[in-house]
């Protein structure tokens, strides 16, 4: 990772959050760079994954909520009132802690942010799709079934299909929330194993609980805890010499 | 094991401390007796005995439900039966009603039944969408749905005077197919958005987060993702409305149907004959009430065929929905 070519992808500026009267995030500011996978981590409730939702607004649609700050991504602060959020989430595509994909066949599934972006072109559209379904490394084991329902697959399967189905839609950043927390050892060693090839081309954010997957995936970490973002560095420096004891404590298992 | 159950409570205490300590004892004999303590102090046998009853009950309450069904069928099959035949079925009435056929009520029934649905439907879908998925919840979404459930408390007769003084006085359709429809539309609006509201309900939020999150429009998301998994929701409500639609003699005997028409409904204007209300009337001011006893009970018969007809049709294509979304 050569620091001079590190370019800013994300940037949070002193960003609060409110759930109605409950305020969730204390004045974030936090960077995300291009092509590097950021971990976000810190213990249940600390405000990682709203932080993580703010990104592609996802929260708006949480009734009574609201965010205060700017996010800026390349330049454009998100919260701008002109900003379209429907373009927003073009770019900042999102996967989600459970496997979600629509109860359709497997090709309609990655087809579907295609279709609903407007293109019509059906070779277009099979071509996307064998692209975004290869980018995920799925693409071989179900080739011979992609008109066969996407609930048949198996649930490390079924990620991969959510991430191809982001892909699809050619996003600049991928934010994944907690993406292998509810698959097994394999099927998780597969999802990191795409998130280290799918940084050639994404900034990714990932959420995660689990501290040897950040340690594993991540260029860098980010410590939440309680609404607060406490430390950041890359992530060799905040699991071997990170400068606040309260970050060790966390990441060596003494508090959680 | 009865015996062990018996075990006074203050033994019981002793025991319970003495395990905490595990020998070799324990762990080679004694472990059954520990486990029959378990079993003592949480009464066991009792609450064994109280689910054999409690599912007897249920059980017993299911049965009866069945049992309600089969004697109706079996009393309409038995008497109903000899009066059906395919004049029955595909003649007009002759004779002031006492020979001849049904033909003109099923078309009728049939015409009824479908219309209203066409009706109903979409304005019940639409306002079910509009509630769960647009609506801000506050005091005037719990108005308007204070609204639907007293609609749907309201007796039938009250939509039939509705039906009559609204649709064929003020809107001068007089008595017609299209009153009647209409009056059974408003009659099922509640059934078909109660059951489309659940069945958005039960659509995940996660199906939702995952289509805006593809920069999807809110109505991309429910025309695509959540409306095709609703679907055989909102069938099943469809299917209960179709249902009361087709068996209701009140909403139609004021807007709709009339004692014999001479021909077939030829347009949606035209009043009809209807099955219940042919019953009612066979039944209640016919000319020879108790010569047509057989056909009252032959066109209670086809009335239910019909409407058991229709909900099979559309129970068979929201199974085979199903199968495609799975």
């Amino acid at each position: 990772m050569t620091k001079t070519a590190r370019k800013i992808k994300i940037k949070a500026e002193d960003l609060d959050f409110y759930y109605a009267d409950f305020k969730a995030l204390h004045g974030i500011s936090l960077d995300f760079y291009e092509n590097e996978v950021t971990a976000l981590i810190g213990p249940s409730g600390c405000g990682k994954s709203t932080f993580l939702r703010c990104i592609n607004r996802m929260n708006d649609l949480i009734p009574g909520s609201r965010a205060e700050g700017k996010i800026l991504l390349d330049k454009l602060n998100i919260y701008d009132p002109l900003v379209d959020v429907v373009s927003l989430r073009k770019s900042v595509g999102m996967v989600f802690q459970k496997p979600n994909p629509f109860p359709k066949s497997i090709f309609e599934n990655v087809a579907y942010g295609l279709r609903v972006n407007g293109i019509k072109s059906k070779t277009d559209i099979a071509y996307k799709v064998e692209q975004s379904l290869k980018a995920a490394a799925l693409w071989d084991e179900i080739k011979d079934r992609l008109h066969e329902s996407a609930l048949g697959l198996s649930g490390g399967q079924q990620q991969r299909l959510c991430i191809a189905r982001a892909l699809a839609v050619e996003p600049e950043v991928l934010l994944m929330d907690e993406p292998a927390s509810a698959l097994d050892p394999i099927a998780t060693q597969k999802i990191e194993e795409l998130i280290e090839q799918l940084k050639e081309n994404y900034t990714i954010i990932i959420v995660t609980h689990n501290m040897q997957q950040a340690a594993r995936v991540s260029d860098v970490t980010a410590f939440f805890y309680i609404g607060k973002l406490i430390e950041v560095d890359t992530t060799d420096v905040l699991f071997t010499k990170p400068a606040l004891k309260q970050t060790e404590d966390y990441i060596t298992g003494r508090f959680g | 094991m009865n015996s062990e159950n018996k075990i006074a409570p203050k033994d019981m205490a002793r025991n319970n401390k003495n395990n905490y300590i595990v020998t070799e004892e324990d762990s080679k004999g004694k472990n059954n007796k520990t486990i029959s303590h378990i079993s003592a102090t949480t009464g066991i046998n009792r609450r064994r005995r109280i689910q054999t009853l409690s599912f007897l009950v249920l059980r017993v309450a299911a049965l009866v439900n069945g049992i309600a069904l089969l004697v109706i069928i079996y009393f309409m099959v038995s008497k109903g039966w000899m009066a059906i035949s395919w004049e029955f079925l595909t003649d007009m009435p002759r004779d002031s009603m006492t020979k001849g056929g049904i033909l003109p009520c099923i078309v009728g029934t049939l015409y009824l039944g479908v219309l209203s649905i066409l009706i109903a439907l979409p304005v019940g879908v639409a306002s079910a969408i509009y509630l769960n998925e647009y609506a801000e919840q506050g005091k005037m979404i719990r108005m308007i749905r204070l609204a639907i459930n007293n609609l749907a408390g309201v007796p039938s007769i009250v939509f039939g005077l509705f039906g009559l003084a609204f649709f064929c006085i003020v809107l001068k359709m007089g008595i017609s197919l299209t009153a009647g429809a209409l009056t059974l539309a408003v009659m099922i609006l509640p059934v078909i958005i109660g059951s489309t509201e659940e069945a958005l309900r039960s659509v995940p939020d996660t199906y939702r987060e995952a289509s805006l999150g593809l920069g999807a429009t809110k109505w991309q998301t429910i025309y695509r993702v959540v409306l095709p998994t609703a679907l055989p929701g909102i069938l099943t409500g469809s299917i209960l409305g179709i249902s009361r639609a087709a068996g209701e003699t009140a909403p139609i005997m004021f807007t709709s149907a009339v004692f014999s028409t001479p021909i077939l409904p030829t347009s949606i204007f035209d009043e009809v004959m209807a099955l219940p209300y042919h019953v009612y009337v066979l039944a209640t001011a016919g000319t020879n009430i108790e010569a047509t006893r057989p056909m009252q009970y032959g066109t209670s018969l086809v009335l239910i065929c019909l409407v058991m007809g229709m909900n099979l049709a559309a129970i068979i294509y929201r199974s085979r929905l199903r199968k495609r979304i799975k």
